[in-house]
């Protein structure tokens, strides 16, 4: 029963509200049926958005994480390339303050959030349109400088006096994420410096200024060799979803469900893991 | 001779207190015609009034006022306000120290390239502070072009201590400083100067004999914005200093991150922080003014 709701939001790419009924519960299911018959739910996917592709047209705009730039920068160019005459804006930045634009009113057709908190900001308001669903995960990762100098390789390796350790304030997503991993190891940790976002965590380990800091594995993945990851097994225990939605208040309501489809589809989703996210 | 006009129009309101005494006769003369103002100034002048005061009177009619006997009593705020009022005053400090000497260059001495020091010594001001955070930690931090020497030869690092907060202030704040002495410097009249060179006087004893006291009200009106400036500074203090309680979380630090999940606090810390800068500004002003 399930799987029949499943196979058509693999294929018919119009079904979203469908999918959205069990949103997380099933957005977990969704793609791994899509990606585990690639091949069939491909070819089947490609001819239901061939169909369907003289409706999607004009300019949509995405409200997006900022830790989503680079993949979502280039599934927009595959968006235009896919469907010849829109043109896909974006606009990133942390997900509280997106969340309070769009219930302030800014012109969005589609919200990705780097939590489901943030996204309740705007669901609260109503401002969805339907339920939203997870399309990728991410998790924490120790970045030190390259080379690991200090030699890390747990959480606990943290707690050593002479290392600078910077975190994510307890009030943005990653330092949220961080305590809860920090929590799950029973690991006390006394950073230097609790910082506003994640890119100025990693910047202050990029800079050589700290030593280590607790940030995404997709940040580890964009600082390319500025700074070296260490995975550790509680961030298994503080991963973060990623939901995104139609918004209520769309100009374009077609093309973002095409967008929000693009993004789920295996196409989609390979450029997004290529970025260092987990499929959800 | 713009700089000159700008900064004498910035600091003429502070400096009024000062000046008061000689200007008594012409102000009791302005007060009768004063009923006449043109209405193609006081309309703007009211526009201008009700712009810079409206979002101000917005926060303190949406203040969550039920909840703030709570915040007020927090040990984090407290520690935030007293840390904000230390590094504003020595950022304040640093920037006199400095920041008049360097006024003084720029306003008296004559060398090549002046024009062109007097623009760069501006550019804090136009810089993004988060920007100037960055330089901060390439020219200070712990692997930076000073501050790796710093570490080598005498073990002090800047980056997440207080002393990094009071740089990152005055970083942002000097140039206001300097601007405004520079262009009381300018308007003061120079003859007093060689006066007292000509009877003896060196050029240092000058200075501070004849020059600083003639110079006072355009230095405390430009200490007073320093001050005003790196009470309220962010950008540069967080990417340079960091944020930890008690250590280097000042209150627009405070402020910024209860607004990431409780604007509600944000706005009463924001209001604790503007009560306090009012209170001390009123309160230096009415000292200036009695003191004069």
């Amino acid at each position: 029963m399930g799987l029949v709701v499943i196979r058509s939001v693999c294929r018919g790419r119009r079904l979203l509200r469908v999918a959205g009924v069990g949103a997380v519960a099933l957005g977990v299911l969704t793609v791994s049926a899509c990606s585990s018959s690639s091949g069939a739910a491909d070819s089947a996917g490609s001819s239901a958005s061939g169909a369907g592709a003289g409706k999607v047209s004009g300019d949509v705009t995405v409200f997006a994480a900022a830790s989503l730039k680079e993949s979502f920068t280039e599934l927009g160019k595959k968006f235009e390339q896919k469907y010849p005459g829109t043109e896909v804006t974006f606009s990133f930045g942390g997900s509280d303050s997106l969340a309070a634009s769009i219930n302030g009113g800014a012109p969005a057709d589609v919200f990705a959030a780097a939590s489901p908190r943030t996204m309740k900001l705007v669901t609260d308001q109503g401002g969805a349109a339907g339920t939203p669903v997870t399309f990728v995960r991410n998790r924490l990762e120790i970045a030190t400088l390259p080379g690991n100098p200090d030699e890390l390789a747990s959480l606990k390796d943290l707690t050593r006096s002479d290392l600078k350790v910077v975190l994510c304030d307890r009030t943005v997503p990653c330092g949220a994420a961080a305590q809860k991993a920090l929590d799950a190891g029973g690991v006390k940790v006394t950073p230097v410096s609790y910082e506003q976002d994640v890119k100025s965590a990693l910047n202050k380990v990029a800079l050589k200024e700290a030593d280590a800091a607790l940030v995404y594995r997709t940040d580890v993945k964009a600082a390319g060799d500025k700074v070296e990851g260490v995975d550790f097994p509680e961030s298994a225990q503080a991963v973060n979803d990623y939901p995104i939605t139609v918004l209520k208040n769309a100009g374009n309501t077609g093309a973002a469900r095409a967008f929000i489809d693009l993004v789920r589809s295996a196409e989609g989703q390979k450029v997004l893991t290529e970025a260092g996210f987990l499929q959800p | 001779m713009t700089a000159l006009r700008k900064s004498g129009a910035a600091t003429g309101p502070r400096t009024g207190p000062w000046f008061r005494h000689g200007r008594t006769e012409r102000e009791g003369d302005g007060g009768r015609r004063r009923t006449g103002v043109p209405g193609a100034l006081l309309v703007p002048a009211l526009v201008g009034l009700a712009f810079l005061l409206l979002p101000l009177l917005a926060l303190l009619l949406r203040a969550p006022w039920s909840s703030m006997p709570e915040l007020l009593t927090s040990t984090e705020v407290w520690q935030a306000l007293r840390l904000s009022l230390i590094c504003a005053s020595a950022a304040t400090a640093v920037s006199l120290v400095v920041g008049v000497p360097l006024a003084w260059l720029l306003a008296r001495a004559e060398f090549p390239g002046r024009r062109l020091v007097r623009a760069l010594v501006t550019l804090p001001l136009v810089l993004p502070p988060v920007v100037g955070g960055v330089a901060l930690l390439m020219a200070f931090g712990r692997n930076g072009v000073i501050g790796q020497w710093l570490d080598a030869w005498f073990g002090i690092t800047l980056p997440f201590t207080t002393t990094g907060v009071v740089l990152a202030e005055a970083f942002v704040a000097m140039p206001f400083l300097v601007i405004s002495v520079e262009g009381t410097l300018r308007a003061a009249d120079p003859r007093y100067e060689e006066a007292a060179q000509t009877l003896g006087a060196s050029r240092f004893t000058a200075f501070r004999r004849v020059t600083l006291p003639l110079i006072a009200p355009g230095v405390a009106a430009g200490a007073v914005l320093a001050w005003a400036r790196a009470l309220g500074e962010f950008g540069a203090t967080i990417t340079f200093a960091g944020n930890f309680p008690g250590r280097t979380q000042t209150m627009p630090l405070a402020v910024y991150l209860a607004l990431q999940n409780d604007p509600e606090a944000a706005v009463a810390l924001s209001l604790v922080l503007l009560a306090v800068s009012v209170a001390v500004l009123a309160a230096l002003r009415d000292r200036w003014m009695t003191a004069s």
